[in-house]
Order: structure tokens, then C-alpha cells, then sequence
């Protein structure tokens, strides 16, 4: 009898959710439209350098020197005045990266045999867009310079870098196995965290507690169709990256993808434990929110690397479950690795799953009082 | 589901209680409200009188709270005119709802503010004065007898009690006409013939109620009967009227035998 | 006017008695902050580093040495062959390999050139990138720092471009100065914490904004104020107003975090900031406003607000510069008020930029604002049936 009931209360949630179409549309989209802005509009690289000059004394030398600038296609003189006035302004609204201050003397110098000056002035609130300007501004003035000088007493190390795993560092690739993690715990932590809360809210849930349903089905019931979703938007996800952007598969397809159920049942045994804790659908939301969805993208190593952060803070991410899937998805996917070396992590998620399911599960006995 | 939005009311002028001068709180003409092809409600003509308890009967489905939801101003008519307060349902609807109250049958006070709260807030948004709130909070809570609970969360007070004190609330502003849909639905006896004194009460002061149930013995306490099948008003007339024309016992035979010919009824 | 003041004292009184909800609307994005302020970084403190030294030389011993003495990297291993240090990078024992050839010394005192191979696990792109960058700034020092030790010699470039101009040129003909604007220190969290501070009371505001209409909406106390002569206006307002206030408080115990914790440069004026705050969060939570008049449940409101402000994120300039984008995102990147907020506060806070200065994307938050809240109560307007 007990199976019929919960079938019947899965066959509820389904229809929750299969009805509302908007939001079905939403969370179906949602990976794919983040697919495609990573792989699209998310990009590092600098292409367009707007830079102020400020040449005092106008000569061959100086326009030489700028018509290198203009040459590379990288950078664009949006500015050329006599008097260094004109950086700040241009700096505070946005409107140049990057300044180049010739010294006066600099063209009489540069024949004489006094080092002739130029200041680069860089806008460095960004500092990785900063440092990224001020390198193409410094290659550009050393092949001047190494043009003009005629001795050498130079040693060069060439240094030839391999980027393993991802050689062009795409960002795509490296986004895509953060976006599973982000995907999944919206799908099931906030969903489940929110819909349990509803019935709370409304009431429905005393009803249901008082059912033959045991407590456990309950959740189970609550729980399998947004896994079933969850899972969809994996699928999804995966597709969109593939097809689209190319981003390699080097591993285990069904690894990847029993990786994703077990690091989906922790999200969503996280979502039960916020909606037994909190009173409402918005507490619940919040509770998501911040417990979970932001932890996932900033402590996760999605977008900054745990290698950066503090080593007060790196103990922290451990609790972070999306911490682990990133290493297992991006392990599978852009190393082709399996269980040989991914165990460690895949033991720490299967722990956490064990010891937050059977958490909720106790959150939700029905009370006796 | 339209829902509304307050204050859609539109700027028509405070001029136009003409309806009044015919002496009827509320007079309904040929009043319809389609969904699609689907007649909720067709019309339907009425009139209530001031200070009259006014049954509004009808199988779950029949187009009561439809009918209600375009008397508020919270739905608008497809079809026919009415007056409620001496102001047109369709260009009066700001007029309308200062001088009415409402009670639904969802739960409508906040679970979340106390007693106390929760008075001052309707209080407020009829735009009585702190002194007045402060007066008839204390009048209402005597009344009810419940002075202690006044800062208690509406949300853990029983059942009974939140709908006797959504009744006071809905009457705090003295309103002309007061909409109470199925006020007494999963309330126990002994309450609920609490909770019918206090319409009296209301009555006795001068305010027209407008109430819908079906819990047919409560039809008996009212002046007046309508009886609503698939959208339509079937029977109109004080309960010993319909009695008699339809030769029945009691309110409910007449009930059961109108509604046996219902083709929506229960299915909606 | 009246009725507002009750409908926000009522506002209030709802979100402060739910305790656990106010400590999270005010603690939480303190504590999110000193997290992600930490954590939004790309520098890499030290990389574990492997050794390949097939050389064996001093010049190669003085290459590991001078790694090594940066504190940036940290020798785990070191073989003669690759073999096992591509191991290690599978397993993520360690995050970068340098391989130095036979020859390398020798390599360098004969042709003054030699190579230096580094194998990184680019599993995590940024922090690839970053390694990469420190190990080849360390290495060139190192090769100028040979360059000044070996005996002077005329390199084959020079010989073929003819001798004469040798004495006529000096050896060092451009000194270059670099000075870094507002961030000399080249600091990235003075450049994240004010944004991820956006983040935080834009993430919070708008959610908790879009469910409130709905809410009442699934309690059925919607269809009782309907019936009451509330006007929409001062509806609307008291739905939109606290949390705007909360916001704004919020927004100020970040900005003390920001400015105590972390020592953010504050250098414009602050109530600027709060001005286009205060501009900018009507924008922000009218965005929340009309999906509340959109939509039916408070769930299907939490994921449209989420779906939208996840592309406004994305695509704000938080993480990546938005003059890297393709065009098209540029110009979508003009419609979205996080862009020109997150804009705004850094102009503000890091380069000391006057009103003036941030008119233009003041003026079209503004615009933005005004357009949201006009539409979303049209939108409203439209829901009586």
C-alpha cells in the first residue's frame, strides 16, 4: 500500500512540476543560456588598449615610437595632448587604460647619450587587465628599443609553456564543469528547499505527514523528480558545451554522470535540511541562497582558484560539496581521468551524501508534542 | 485567475451615489462574467435592502464567488450593470470599496502580525485616525473577549477566533455593506452560532450583509434567500417564501431540489 | 499617504518577526563578504612546483634556486624524466612542471640562448595562467641577471646590422618608468570587494523584492487589501520600499566591512555612492517588482528573478572585463543596471571620480529605474479582469 501512496505522491510532484510551465522553461534554458554566455561573452583577453599620449615635444622619435602602438592592432590612441592634465579625467570616467608620458627631452636623448624617459601610466583599479596592458605596452617600447640598440650583452631564456589539459586555457572548458555544479545545486537545493517550504506554508505539509506516508517517502517523493530534472540539465548542459563549443569529453560519460547524482543527492538533502529549518518560502530562499548557491560559485574554485585564497579560508571550501564535483568534473572531462585518482573526492561527496540524507530525514519526523 | 491590483479604481468622482436614491445598498442588473465560453455567472438581477441579511446560496461551483468577486471590484463584469452603495461596479470602484467590508473564505488576515497589528494595519488603510484605531480595537477585542490575546500571532489563534475577528476587521471601518464569503466554513457549531450573532449584531446597527454559505440551516437565519444553479439565480425570497412555493420542509429541501437539475454543480 | 505608513509599518513588522530571516538579510552578506572578499582573487600564493633537471648544471641549479626563492613556488619532486611528474599533474599532486634540457648551461655561455620547458595543469585556467606569469618574470630576471654576469659579446643580430653604429647608440636608449593608476600595489580585491558587495545587495534585494507581491498572493490576503481603497501607488510602494531600505543598509555595513576589513580605498565621496545607490536599487528592485506582477507563485518568482539577475551578473564586468566582449554582449551589456552600478562604485571608491565624472551611467540607471517601475505598475494595472 505503502508504494501505491508514494507513488501517487511522486506523481503529484511531477505534476507541480511538469504544470508550471514558466518555470520548467526557465530551469531547462538556464543551463543552456549559461553555456552560452561563458562560452561566448566571458573572456579574458584583451583586445582593444586605449591609450592617452602625452607628448610635450612632438618628434619623429615620438611619433615613431607611437605609430608601433597603432601598428599592432592592439592599441588605440584615443587622445594626444602636450600636458599630462588630460590622464586623470580620462582615467576616472573609464575612457582610457592606459597613458604614455614622454619625457621632453625625450627625442634629443634618445640621439644623445642620457637614457631618454617614458612614463606608462596604467589604470590599474583592474589589476589583471592592468598588468595585461602594461606587458603589451612594455613589448611594444623593448622591440623599439631593441631595433635601436645595436649591442647585445642579452641572455634569453625561452621559455615554452605547455598548458596540459587545456592548451589555449578556453575558458569554455574550464567553465563547464563549475556550470554542472552551479546547474544542479539550483536545481535541487533551492527548488526542494522552496517547495518543501510551500507545503509548510500552506499547510499541506501536516497533511502529508499524517498520511500513511512514512517521512522518509515523503522526502524521497519530493526529492526523485527534481533529481530527474537535475539530471536533464546535466544532460543539457553537457550537449550545449559539446556541440556548440567543442569542450572536450576525455573520460567516462557514465562517471561523470553517477558523479552528478551522488553530488545532486547532496544538494538536495542540503535543500531538505533548509526547509525543515526555516518558517517560510523566503526564509528558505535566502537560507538557499546564501548557504548554498554563492559558497558554489565563489568557494568552489568554479571562478577564483582555491590556490589564491588564504589558507584561513581553504579549509573552509572542504565543506563546500561543489568544491569536490568541480575536481571530479573537470578531472573526467578535461583530463579523462577515472575512480584511480578522482576516489578521494568522489569518498568525501559520498560522505557527505550519506551524512546529510540521513540528517534530513531525521529533520522531518513528524513532531510529537 | 484575474487577480487585482488596489486602487485600479479610476478617477471617477465621489458625485455619483445616484443608485442610492432608489434606497438599495446593492441592485444588480442582468450582472454576467464569462471565462472564455464558459458562463460563471448569467444573468443574475437582485436588489438588497439597507440593514437586510442577505443569503446568497448555491452549490460549490454555482457562480457565488464570482458573483462577489465583480460586486468588490475584483473582477469585472462581462455583461449588465449593478450598484453597491449607490456606486456603479464598473466606474465606481474606489467609491465602492470605502463603504464596504470583506471577509473571504481564505483566511485573510496576516498570520505573521499580531491581533493587535494586524487591526491597526486595516485601521489604517481606511483611513481611520490613531485615536479611532486605538478606540475601537479595544471596543472589538472586549466584544470578542479577546483582550488578552491581543498580542498574540493571528497564526496561532484557533480557527474560530480568526474568522469571528476577520468579521470585526472587516466591520472596523463601519462600512455600509459587509461581503462575507462562506465566513463559516470548517467552524464548529457552537461557534459558528457565535459568529451569527455577531452578523445580527452588525445588522441591528444598520449594515447590509451579503453572505454566502451552504450550510443550509444558517440560510434559515437570514431575511432573505437566493438560491444560485449553473449561474443563475433559480429562487429569491425570504426562506418562508421559498418554503412554501416549493412546498419543502426545510431551506436544504428546497436546496437539494433546485440543485439536482444543476449540470455544473459539483464539477467545477 | 496615510495608508502607506501603515502598509510599511506592516511590512516591517512582517520581515523583523521572522528573526532567522533578518539575521540572515543582515549578517549573512556581512559574512558572504569577508568570505568572497578573501576568496575573489587570482593570485596564487605558491604553486607547487616539480623538477626536471636533466642539466645538472649550476646555471640549472640557479634557475630552481631563484624559483624557489620567490616563496611563489615550492619543489614537491623532481626526477630526471617527465614521466612522473605528468603523473603527479593527473593526480594533482603537484601544479607545474619545469623541465630543463642537457645543454642548458652550455646552451647559454655558447649562443647566449637556451630553452626552459614548463608543463602546467591547466585544469584550472586562471591559476595556470597566473603560475605561468610569475615562473616566466622569474625566469627572465634570471636570464638578464646571467646576461650582466657573462663577458660582453656582440650578438649575431647586431653583427649583421653593421658595426658602425655601435659606438653611436647608447646601450640603454629608453628607460621605462611604470607607475599603476588608483592600485598601485595591483591589489585585486580592492577591485572585487566593491563589486561582490553589488552582487550581494542586488542578489538579496530583487528576490526578496519579486516573491513579496506574490506572496500575499498565495496567502489569498491579496484579494482582502483589494477589496480595501489602498491606492496601487502606495501599494506598490510599501511592497518596494523596505527593501530598498534594507538594501541600503545593507550596502552600508558592507561598505564599513569594505572599507575596516579590508581597507578598500575609499577616495570619491561616499555620498555619491549612496546617491547612485539609492538610484541604482530602485532600478534593481523594480526589476524584482515586475516579475512579482508576472508571476503566480513565489517559487516561479525566486527562479525568473534568479535566471535574470544571473545573466545581469555574468554579465557585468564582476568577473571579466566587459571590453572583452564579442559587441553584441557590449551592447547588451548597456542594458543591464549592474554593469553601470558595479561601474559607478568602482569609479567612486578607486579612482576618487566626481558626479561628473559617472553622470552618464547615473543618468541611465535612472532611466532604467523610471522605465521598470512605470511598466510594472502598467503591468499591474492590467491584472483586473
Amino acid at each position: 500500500m505503502n508504494r501505491n501512496a508514494l507513488r501517487a505522491f511522486m506523481v503529484k510532484e511531477f505534476h507541480h512540476i511538469l504544470r508550471d510551465r514558466q518555470t520548467l522553461t526557465i530551469l531547462l534554458m538556464m543551463p543552456l543560456v549559461q553555456v552560452i554566455l561563458f562560452g561566448y561573452a566571458l573572456r579574458s583577453d584583451v583586445r582593444d588598449i586605449r591609450m592617452a599620449v602625452v607628448d610635450p615635444t612632438p618628434d619623429h622619435a615620438t611619433l615613431e615610437l607611437q605609430s608601433r602602438f597603432i601598428s599592432t592592432n592592439r592599441f588605440r590612441i584615443v587622445t594626444t595632448s602636450q600636458t599630462p592634465n588630460v590622464i586623470e579625467p580620462l582615467f576616472r570616467r573609464g575612457k582610457a587604460d592606459i597613458a604614455l608620458v614622454f619625457d621632453p627631452d625625450f627625442a634629443s636623448h634618445l640621439r644623445g647619450s642620457e637614457p631618454a624617459r617614458v612614463l606608462i601610466a596604467v589604470d590599474a583599479s583592474d589589476p589583471n587587465s592592468g598588468t595585461t596592458y602594461l606587458n603589451y605596452t612594455r613589448a611594444v617600447i623593448s622591440s623599439y628599443q631593441a631595433e635601436l640598440s645595436t649591442q647585445n650583452r642579452h641572455v634569453q631564456i625561452v621559455t615554452e609553456t605547455r598548458m596540459r589539459f587545456n592548451p589555449t586555457l578556453e575558458s569554455v572548458n574550464l567553465f563547464v564543469p563549475g556550470l554542472i555544479a552551479l546547474v544542479l545545486v539550483l536545481v535541487s537545493a533551492l527548488m526542494t528547499a522552496i517547495s518543501l517550504s510551500r507545503e509548510k506554508e500552506r499547510g499541506t505539509m501536516e497533511v502529508l505527514l499524517v498520511s500513511p506516508l512514512r517521512p522518509q517517502q515523503i522526502i524521497v517523493g519530493k526529492v526523485l523528480p527534481y533529481l530527474a530534472l537535475a539530471f536533464a540539465n546535466v544532460l543539457t548542459a553537457l550537449l550545449a558545451a559539446w556541440a556548440v563549443f567543442h569542450v572536450p569529453f576525455r573520460g567516462g560519460v557514465f562517471l561523470l554522470l553517477a558523479e552528478s547524482i551522488l553530488y545532486t543527492l547532496v544538494s538536495l538533502a542540503l535543500g531538505v535540511l533548509i526547509a525543515a529549518r526555516t518558517s517560510s518560502q523566503r526564509a528558505a530562499m535566502l537560507a538557499a541562497m546564501l548557504g548554498t548557491m554563492l559558497p558554489s560559485t565563489l568557494l568552489s574554485g568554479m571562478i577564483f582558484p582555491i590556490a589564491s585564497m588564504p589558507s584561513w579560508l581553504r579549509p573552509v571550501t572542504y565543506i563546500v560539496p561543489a568544491r569536490w564535483f568541480i575536481v571530479i568534473a573537470r578531472g573526467i572531462m578535461l583530463k579523462g581521468v577515472g575512480l584511480t585518482i578522482l576516489w578521494r573526492e568522489t569518498l568525501v561527496l559520498s560522505l557527505m551524501a550519506l551524512l546529510l540524507l540521513a540528517a534530513a530525514m531525521r529533520s522531518f519526523k513528524p513532531r510529537m508534542e | 485567475m484575474t487577480y487585482w491590483a488596489p486602487g485600479l479604481a479610476g478617477a471617477a468622482g465621489e458625485s455619483g451615489a445616484t443608485g442610492a436614491a432608489n434606497g438599495f445598498a446593492i441592485d444588480a442588473q442582468n450582472l454576467t462574467r464569462r471565462f472564455g465560453s464558459f458562463v460563471a455567472v448569467d444573468h443574475i438581477t437582485f436588489d438588497l435592502r439597507a440593514g437586510e441579511v442577505f443569503g446568497f446560496l448555491g452549490a460549490n461551483g454555482a457562480g457565488k464567488t464570482t458573483a462577489i468577486k465583480m460586486l468588490v471590484g475584483l473582477l469585472a463584469p462581462s455583461e449588465g450593470t449593478a450598484h453597491v452603495a449607490g456606486f456603479d461596479i464598473r466606474t465606481q470602484r474606489e467609491q465602492i470599496r470605502r463603504n464596504i467590508g470583506y471577509m473571504s473564505q481564505r483566511f485573510s488576515l496576516y498570520a505573521d502580525l499580531t491581533v493587535r497589528e494586524n487591526i491597526r494595519l486595516y485601521g489604517g488603510i481606511y483611513g481611520l485616525t490613531p485615536r479611532q484605531i486605538t478606540e475601537r480595537t479595544t471596543t472589538m477585542l472586549d466584544t470578542l473577549g479577546l483582550s488578552s490575546s491581543a498580542d498574540y500571532l493571528v497564526g496561532m489563534l484557533p480557527l474560530g477566533w480568526k474568522q469571528k475577528l476577520a468579521f470585526s476587521v472587516a466591520l472596523l471601518h463601519e462600512p455600509k455593506i459587509v461581503f462575507l464569503d462562506e465566513p463559516t466554513g470548517g467552524v464548529d457549531p457552537i461557534t459558528r452560532r457565535q459568529f451569527w450573532e455577531l452578523i445580527y449584531a452588525a445588522a441591528a446597527r444598520g449594515t447590509t450583509v451579503f453572505v454566502t454559505t451552504h450550510y443550509m440551516d444558517e440560510a434559515e437565519y437570514c431575511d432573505r434567500i437566493s438560491i444560485m444553479v449553473d449561474g443563475r439565480i433559480a429562487a429569491l425570497g425570504t426562506p418562508t417564501e421559498l418554503k412554501e412555493k416549493f412546498g419543502a420542509e426545510s431551506v436544504d429541501d428546497v436546496f437539494v431540489r433546485l440543485a439536482r437539475g444543476a449540470t455544473k454543480g459539483e464539477a467545477a | 499617504m496615510q495608508s502607506l505608513r501603515y502598509l510599511l509599518r506592516k511590512e516591517f513588522l512582517q520581515i523583523f518577526r521572522d528573526r532567522f530571516m533578518v539575521a540572515q538579510l543582515m549578517l549573512m552578506p556581512i559574512i558572504q563578504l569577508l568570505l568572497l572578499g578573501n576568496a575573489a582573487t587570482f593570485e596564487v600564493k605558491t604553486a607547487r612546483m616539480y623538477v626536471v633537471d636533466r642539466d645538472h648544471s649550476e646555471m640549472s641549479r640557479g634557475l630552481v634556486d631563484r624559483l624557489q626563492a620567490s616563496r611563489r613556488f615550492v619543489v614537491v619532486g623532481s626526477s630526471p624524466s617527465t614521466d612522473v611528474g605528468n603523473q603527479w599533474i593527473l593526480e594533482r599532486q603537484t601544479d607545474m612542471i619545469v623541465s630543463i634540457p642537457a645543454d642548458f648551461e652550455r646552451d647559454i655561455v655558447r649562443t647566449r640562448t637556451a630553452k626552459v620547458q614548463l608543463i602546467l595543469n591547466a585544469e584550472d585556467g586562471a591559476a595556470a595562467g597566473v603560475t605561468q606569469s610569475y615562473a616566466r618574470q622569474i625566469i627572465g630576471a634570471y636570464a638578464n641577471e646571467l646576461g650582466s654576469e657573462l663577458p660582453f659579446m656582440v650578438s649575431t643580430a647586431s653583427r649583421a646590422s653593421g658595426a658602425a653604429a655601435v659606438s653611436s647608440v647608447s646601450a640603454q636608449p629608453i628607460e621605462v618608468r611604470t607607475r599603476g593608476w588608483y592600485n598601485p600595489d595591483l591589489n585585486y580585491r580592492d577591485y572585487m570587494v566593491p563589486g561582490i558587495l553589488v552582487q550581494l545587495v542586488t542578489v538579496v534585494g530583487t528576490l526578496m523584492t519579486a516573491m513579496n507581491i506574490v506572496r500575499e498572493k498565495e496567502l489569498g490576503t491579496l484579494d482582502q487589501l483589494s477589496v480595501t481603497p489602498l491606492s496601487q501607488s502606495a501599494f506598490m510602494a510599501a511592497k518596494l520600499i523596505p527593501f530598498w531600505i534594507i538594501a541600503l543598509i545593507e550596502l552600508t555595513l558592507g561598505l564599513l566591512v569594505a572599507r575596516f576589513v579590508f581597507h578598500i580605498p575609499m577616495l570619491g565621496s561616499i555620498p555619491l555612492v549612496f546617491a547612485a545607490a539609492a538610484i541604482y536599487l530602485f532600478a534593481a528592485l523594480g526589476i524584482g517588482l515586475l516579475i512579482s506582477t508576472l508571476v503566480e507563485t513565489q517559487q516561479q518568482a525566486m527562479f525568473v528573478t534568479f535566471f535574470i539577475i544571473m545573466i545581469y551578473l555574468l554579465m557585468s564586468g564582476l568577473f571579466t572585463p566587459i571590453r572583452s566582449m564579442p559587441t553584441w554582449a557590449q551592447w547588451m551589456a548597456q542594458l543591464n543596471p549592474v554593469k553601470h552600478f558595479i561601474e559607478i562604485m568602482r569609479a567612486v571608491l578607486l579612482k576618487g571620480a566626481t558626479a561628473r565624472d559617472v553622470a552618464q551611467p547615473i543618468g541611465i540607471l535612472a532611466l532604467f529605474g523610471t522605465l521598470v517601475l512605470t511598466l510594472a505598475v502598467r503591468q499591474y494595472g492590467r491584472r483586473v479582469g
